[in-house]
């Protein structure tokens, strides 16, 4: 298997250190930038399969390295912020982030992040079927399967599993959703989402109530994970 | 005393022109059984009673009317301000410094008693800070000093068994994650107290809520056993998710901290005139009578509860509650256990018992 490489940018000695070590140990190739200057270059030099942004740089926002990056630069990028704020987050993932992490967090659940986004950047664009776990969404004839057996869906329930399950692993945001599958007159009727959510879970979970597949990102959005 | 002192000026006048003239009446009464100069006194007594109770100006008005009264109405000439002899002259000058001297006396001695109150309250701030920096001190400290001991001890690896380093490993890691805990509640503190604290309202579904919040907490939650009501079709309200995810952890991690295993955990949710009512029970040992009014207090902690918080989960709970112009009360249960009442007005969507389109 390839090595991926992933390029960090955070200006804490600590932390980088951290990251490269543990990466390093699960096969990754690893660079690291401390600055937003730093870390635009390397990106435009190598650019590598993830970065990991920190959004609190010394010279320049995260939020402006971002922006900057998706002009052109299309491969995930996780967020690392000790900010807990759903605000900044979520303007980040509007902006085109494709994950969030916020400090302090687990080896094992960056682990994870890493490996999700990294998937959606090996998986075929062109495959008519998404598989995740024991729910199977057919793109070509609009069909939702669990455990082999076809599920009735509304059409705005299928555009939205369908929406979900295209960008597996990432967190979409509540403004993007609505956006997306009711339009953008529909932005801030979060209540439709919600009911939809719900009622999503009760076809595709096998307990709506510990749901597997939507997952909840508390005041940020969802986040569809294939198991 | 204290109570009195909260009398509006308004009121404190009123009492003093009543006792006066009621004084006076009673005087008229009984003028002839014990003669004016008996009246004088009666009169230099409520006055002095008054000084107790009423601020200084009051009081003052009280001496100079009843002065006046007294004058006009039993020094001889009768109902004339007129004094007929040097004698009642002199009285009634005397009458009127005496009700000064009292006045301002009185008055004096109170400001005292104030003085000497304010220090005792600001000496007892000193000892609940003392305190409060001790415990808070001692659980930073505590895992601190774990992380350092045991790395320090890690370094020299060569004279440590697997067995002996796995265990240090995982201590740091319990540390770090108690530490983790209190600094995420010194900032949720400091967060409310900031004063820029903004809370963004959305439409909520309670039960995915009240399930987001339970499925943190595995797989430690599975020792309990969590039962959770929600009406089937249970409407959608406007509240700040984040915000109230953190109030359902801070009152689950309470009830677990403080509660044996196997404990019963009961979440309820209902709604009645546009009201969001969650409550959160448990089976536990309740909460001490004298003490269930204080544990919403800033860093306060139930006498004798297991070491490891800082008194500002709880806090933070009103706090967030409050911020939705909601109120959360707290009591004990007639058989066993506590209950937490959680009562937030807010707007109600009845969105999703319409038809699938």
């Amino acid at each position: 298997m390839n090595k991926a490489s992933i390029l960090i940018i955070d200006d804490e000695a600590q932390i980088r250190k951290l990251l490269t070590i543990t990466l390093e140990s699960y096969d990754y190739h690893v660079q690291a930038a401390v600055t937003a200057k730093e870390g635009l270059a390397a990106v435009a030099s190598h650019p590598p399969d993830l970065v990991l942004l920190d959004l609190g740089l010394p010279d320049e926002s995260g939020h402006e390295v971002l922006r900057h990056l998706r002009e052109w630069y299309s491969n995930p990028i996780i967020i690392l912020s000790v900010q807990s704020m759903e605000e900044d987050i979520v303007k980040a993932l509007d902006n085109g982030a494709n994950d969030y992490l916020v400090k302090p967090f687990r080896t094992g659940e960056l682990m994870a992040r890493i490996r999700l986004a990294l998937r959606k950047v090996l998986q075929d664009e062109n495959n008519p079927l998404g598989e995740f776990g024991d729910v199977t969404i057919d793109y070509a004839a609009r069909t939702v399967k669990k455990n082999n057996v076809v599920i009735k869906l509304t059409a705005t329930e299928y555009t939205l599993l369908a929406l979900m399950g295209k960008n597996e692993g990432k967190v979409l945001t509540h403004h993007y959703v609505l956006h997306q599958v009711w339009g953008p007159s529909y932005q801030n009727e979060s209540q439709y989402l919600r009911v939809f959510v719900a009622q999503l879970r009760k076809k595709i979970e096998t307990d709506p109530n510990r749901p597997v597949h939507i997952i909840t990102e508390s005041g940020v959005g969802y986040r569809f994970v294939g198991k | 005393m204290n109570s009195i002192y909260k009398l509006s000026r308004k009121n404190q006048y009123l009492i003093s022109l009543l006792t006066i003239l009621s004084m006076a009446a009673l005087g008229f009464a009984i003028e002839r059984l014990v003669g004016y100069r008996v009246i004088a006194f009666l009169l230099l007594v409520s006055v002095s009673i008054l000084a107790m109770f009423l601020d200084i100006i009051p009081v003052i008005l009280a001496a100079a009317l009843s002065a006046l009264l007294w004058d006009l109405l039993f020094i001889p000439p009768r109902f004339t301000f007129a004094v007929g002899t040097t004698e009642d002259r002199f009285l009634l000058l005397m009458y009127f410094i005496i009700a000064l001297i009292h006045a301002v006396l009185t008055y004096k001695i109170r400001e005292v008693q104030k003085e000497v109150r304010k220090r005792e309250e600001k000496a007892n701030a000193i000892k609940f800070y003392n305190t409060l920096l001790n415990s808070l001190s001692h659980e930073l400290r505590t895992p601190i000093t774990t992380i350092i001991g045991a790395t320090d001890n890690l370094m020299n690896a060569d004279k440590l068994s697997e067995k002996d380093k796995i265990e240090l490993l995982s201590e740091i890691s319990i540390a770090s994650m108690r530490l983790n805990q209190q600094v995420e509640n010194l900032l949720g503190m400091s967060r409310l107290e900031s004063g820029v604290f903004k809370i963004k309202k959305d439409w909520c579904d309670v039960r995915e809520l009240v399930y987001t919040t339970l499925q943190r907490f595995e797989p430690i939650i599975s020792n309990y056993r969590i039962s959770v009501f929600i009406p089937e079709n249970f409407p959608l309200f406007k509240l700040d998710f984040g915000l109230m995810e953190q109030v359902l952890h801070n009152l689950v991690s309470n009830a677990i901290q403080h509660t044996e295993e196997g404990t019963d955990i009961i979440i309820k949710a209902d709604c009645s005139d546009e009201k969001l009512i969650i409550t959160l029970s448990d089976s536990g040992k309740g909460f001490p009578e004298a003490e269930i009014h204080r544990v919403f207090d800033k860093f306060y902690r139930v006498q004798g509860s297991r070491p490891g918080g800082t008194g500002l989960g709880l806090s933070i709970v009103k706090g967030f509650v409050e911020a939705h112009n909601g109120k959360i009360t707290l009591t004990n249960l007639p058989l066993r256990g506590a209950m937490f009442t959680i009562e937030i007005p807010t707007e109600v969507s009845y969105l999703n018992r319409l038809k699938n389109e």
